[in-house]
């Protein structure tokens, strides 16, 4: 509001608060102007992000002339106004409406989670009266059931109707709403449904009492006892800023840190409950070897020394190029950068993270990291947004957050994507089309706006627009995206995973250099910026500078089996674009070696040693996010069991090889190194380059798998989660597919169904999806069901079980 | 003072004899000392030993694991783990006393607000081994029910007071 207000009208009025004068923009509220002036009101209902209710009455001051007290969020301020916020009538009033809160609010201060962090009874301590003047019964309420993320307790509401003004303005969900009037009033859902909101977590901050809490959280700790540490969210390309709460080692819960650059005050409910993970039963708490086929627990120094012989004896027989790893993109910079700086010592070139990418062939002229091209805050200001192969509200949802502000604004936002995906706010165009026809699609924008500018289609491009004429949603998405004053064009995890993502990427720089918008990616895991600027690629250097003999990508260390694996922080099974060949390259290889925090049966079964690293919250470190913003943050608590930050294992690790350079005392030294290789990297708004395309037929027979990263499935963290893994997105997982596609194999919705690609066979239940063109199959990629199927494009049959 | 009454005072053992006139005095006044450990001190309703945890008349504990004597206690004596337990109340599952560090101010007691952590009259105890200081949720619970009876009535007669 206030932004809105400054900026509509710069105006100051001068009103005296307090006896102090102050300068407010005019058309903002009273209550806006105190809290920059730093004067108190209290408030319950009002906060900045929302809109304004004036239901708690809490913020009554005294408004001189006024014949009452006025509501400070919900009063304009006036030339003059003279406003006393502290005056025996403004605490009066204030006392009065504190008492008539406490009527009904439950005495459980003891057993509540909001008891030493709740707004009502800090400010009880100041309005209450000692003694209630009530002696009638207290109302009582029935909970309900939100999910398995926010625990109520709703006797304890005070009807204050944040979570509610939420839900609708901001998570774009209206799933709770006021029932009934005056005492009568409930917060409820409608009709049962739950809440199930991708941000949802977010009414457990803005609940003022302990009526919204997190159901992962409840009554394990105190808000005093805890200690708090910055960090940085680990699951998605926007790098959230959070606050990491712990106590005694263990990490209790996660909130949001205030960055109105990146995500505000909010954050994912991914960012939020993942912690959970770090306690799964999953963690490899010891360093183990595996000697004559059977798993023993080890010293680290044994360990690392196992690994180190074992890694050397594949350098010594095959040389460095049978040698590779694979680095989570998820994996801080800092790991990455040793990671590649071990292997090049090793004399091979074989490291990549970009595990979920079909196509490499551009890489070389690819900029210097996959960036956002634009501002997070940025993102609400643009007039058009066209998304390729992209869900963002699964992917990155606080990116889709400032997306739905630009479409609330009148911005068009459009997709072109396999499928039609459900979005919480209005979307102008979704294109939907199959692998192929997304190239069509694009290349029919492409030459409508070619044809607009009046140019020539450059080489090879007339092959890739097919016989038909552009329809009418690409035509209209053209000319939006041309007309409008700020626009941008986003290419998501699908154009990464597609076989023919140099087509795309190429046809996408052709747009957006044409319709003159900005160009950027929305990259997959916390830190694939950093992996491009840490070395963690092929064919880049350590600061981005092109390496003279590129290695294998991650595709082609898995087509073509190596001798020995370096794994840090992945599970090849279910991150890799193609999952079947990735666990049977390992499976092949002579040496594994993994350093992860998590350890998989599949793991137990081809590793040959397993070092245990530390996950979240456990390794200092850094993160470049999708802007190309560094941002670093300390361990918070110590690793579970005998595991160590990565970073650490991989320096001990490059000691006991022998290698220079490897002489490392904190993880800032690592950082100062890349940070010199680096230097500091303007964003690179270089647009891919057309290169004419070289083959653009697609296996056209059959049904054509197409799939995506389900929410909660992109890391490991993610997928131990177990609050997360109870949700609705979670446990609903299916494989979709047109209805045409069911009557064929005489399927019907939640049917179990088989389905077949390379021989390999995976089971899930089935769903129905109109949008779905009628020679495409949708299966989840990272989740269980399907880590036995190959490739993340390809054809497969489907069976009914 | 002069030099004459001084030698006067000197000559006559005057101060000798006020010093036995108080001796003798306490010899025939009512003894104060007792007989360890055969007679023992009243003792207050508000006396401050060692540690219990009461429970309610059902049986059911009375510890909701609100942690304000964790928090109160100036010694950082009490250490308390919580969850929700499956009846989906708020219990401990870890309520340790250090009688070492404890220095039985009684703010505990004070702190609670169900009456849960009491400290009982018992004063009179040892510890044989390394780590017995350290008490936990079933001896103090134990030690509750063992002087329940007790404790129930010190607080009666108390309640008026509080």
């Amino acid at each position: 509001m206030t932004d809105k207000a400054e900026a509509s009208n710069p105006d100051l009025v001068t009103i005296e608060v307090d006896g102090v004068e102050m300068q407010a923009p005019k058309g903002s509220m009273i209550i806006e102007a105190t809290d920059r002036q730093n004067v108190h009101v209290p408030r319950f209902c009002y906060h900045r992000k929302l809109s304004i209710a004036a239901n708690c009455r809490m913020c009554l001051v005294d408004v001189e002339k006024a014949p009452k007290p006025l509501p400070a969020c919900a009063t304009p301020v006036a030339d003059g106004m003279k406003i006393s916020t502290r005056s025996e009538r403004a605490v009066k009033a204030q006392k009065g409406v504190m008492e008539f809160l406490l009527i009904n609010h439950p005495l459980d201060c003891p057993i509540c989670d909001q008891g030493g962090e709740c707004e009502l009874q800090d400010l009880a301590l100041g309005y209450g009266r000692g003694v209630s003047r009530f002696s009638e019964r207290k109302r009582v309420v029935k909970d309900e059931n939100l999910g398995p993320l926010s625990a109520t307790e709703m006797t304890r509401c005070i009807h204050c109707t944040r979570c509610v003004r939420f839900l609708d303005e901001v998570a774009g969900q209206r799933e709770l709403g006021g029932m009934g009037r005056g005492e009568h009033t409930e917060i409820s859902t409608y009709v049962g449904l739950g809440v199930h909101s991708e941000m949802s977590g977010n009414v457990i901050d803005l609940c003022p009492v302990g009526a919204l809490t997190s159901r992962p959280y409840r009554f394990t700790a105190r808000a005093w006892e805890m200690l708090s540490h910055p960090g940085v969210a680990p699951h998605d390309c926007a790098g959230s800023n959070v606050q990491v709460h712990h106590v005694n080692g263990k990490i209790k819960r996660v909130v949001p840190r205030d960055n109105e650059d990146i995500n505000e005050c909010w954050i994912s409910d991914r960012d939020r409950f993942a912690y959970q993970g770090i306690y799964s039963e999953d963690r490899l708490q010891r360093p183990r070897v595996k000697r004559e086929g059977r798993w023993q627990e080890c010293s680290w120094e044994e360990a690392l020394e196992e690994a180190g012989r074992r890694m050397m004896q594949v350098v010594e027989a095959h040389g460095g190029s049978q040698l590779g790893a694979l680095v989570s993109p998820a994996a801080t910079l800092e790991e990455q950068y040793l990671a590649g700086k071990l292997m090049r010592a090793l004399d091979s070139r074989n490291i990549d993270a970009r595990l979920r990418t079909g196509d490499f062939s551009d890489q070389q002229t690819r900029p210097l990291y996959p960036a956002l091209g634009v501002g997070i805050s940025e993102l609400e200001s643009l007039d058009a947004v066209l998304l390729v192969g992209s869900n963002p509200r699964a992917e990155q949802p606080i990116i889709n957050h400032r997306l739905r502000k630009a479409a609330l604004r009148g911005a068009s936002i459009s997709f072109l994507n396999p499928r039609r995906h459900e979005f919480n706010y209005p979307v102008a165009e979704q294109l939907v089309a199959d692998p192929q026809g997304m190239v069509r699609e694009l290349a029919a924008v492409a030459g409508l706006l070619l044809e607009r500018a009046g140019r020539t289609a450059p080489e090879g491009f007339q092959g890739l627009l097919g016989d038909g004429q552009p329809g009418q949603q690409a035509t209209e998405l053209a000319h939006r995206l041309a007309d409008s004053g700020s626009g941008a064009l986003l290419l998501g995890p699908y154009v990464e995973a597609h076989p023919q993502g140099a087509v795309l990427r190429a046809l996408a720089g052709l747009v957006a250099e044409l319709a003159d918008v900005r160009f950027g990616t929305l990259s997959e895991g916390p830190n694939m910026a950093g992996a491009w600027l840490a070395g963690a690629v092929p064919h880049r250097q350590s600061g981005g500078q092109a390496e003279p003999a590129p290695g294998l990508d991650a595709r082609g260390m898995l087509a073509e089996p190596l001798r020995g694996y370096l794994l840090l922080g992945v599970e090849p099974e279910l991150d890799c674009w193609d999952g079947a060949s990735a666990q049977a390259a390992m499976e092949q290889a002579d040496v594994v070696v993994a350093v992860t925090p998590f350890v998989t049966a599949a793991m137990e079964s081809y590793a040959d040693v397993l070092l245990p690293a530390g996950s979240f919250g456990e390794t200092s470190g850094t993160y470049v996010n999708a802007e190309g913003r560094w941002q670093s943050f300390p361990g918070v608590t110590r690793p579970q069991g005998e595991a160590r930050p990565a970073w650490k294992v991989l320096r001990v690790l490059g000691n006991v090889l022998q290698l220079q350079g490897f002489e490392y005392q904190s993880s800032e030294d690592v950082l100062a190194e890349v940070r010199d290789a680096a230097g500091e990297p303007a964003a690179d708004s270089t647009l891919p380059t057309w290169t004419a395309p070289v083959d653009v037929s697609v296996a056209d027979k059959g049904l054509i798998r197409v799939g995506s990263v389900p929410l909660y499935a992109t890391d490991g963290l993610v997928r131990r989660a177990t609050a997360l893994q109870a949700t609705r997105q979670a446990t609903e997982v299916k494989v979709l597919v047109s209805p045409a596609v069911a009557e064929q194999h005489d399927l019907a919705e939640l049917d179990w169904v088989e389905v077949t690609q390379n021989e390999q066979t995976a089971r899930m239940p089935v769903g129905l999806d109109e949008s779905l063109p009628d020679h495409v199959v949708w299966v989840p990629v990272g989740v269980e069901g399907t880590a036995g199927l190959g490739a993340q494009f390809g054809t497969v049959t489907l069976k009914r079980v | 003072m002069s030099a004459a009454s001084d030698f006067v005072r000197t000559f006559f053992l005057t101060e000798l004899l006020r010093g036995l006139k108080l001796t003798g005095r306490n010899l025939f006044k009512r003894k104060v000392t007792i007989q360890y450990p055969e007679e023992k001190a009243p003792q207050s309703p508000r006396f401050r030993g060692r540690h219990a945890l009461r429970r309610y008349p059902n049986g059911e504990e009375r510890c909701i694991a609100c942690k304000l004597c964790e928090a109160v206690c100036p010694a950082l004596a009490i250490t308390i783990e919580s969850e929700q337990r499956e009846d989906g109340t708020r219990r401990t599952t870890r309520y340790d006393i250090d009688l070492f560090k404890c220095i039985y101010c009684g703010f505990c007691e004070e702190s609670c607000p169900v009456d849960s952590i009491v400290e009982t009259r018992v004063f009179e105890y040892h510890m044989e081994e390394r780590g017995e200081n350290i008490v936990n949720k079933q001896q103090l619970l134990a030690f509750g029910d063992d002087y329940e009876k007790q404790l129930a009535a010190d607080r009666a007669m108390d309640a008026p007071y509080r």
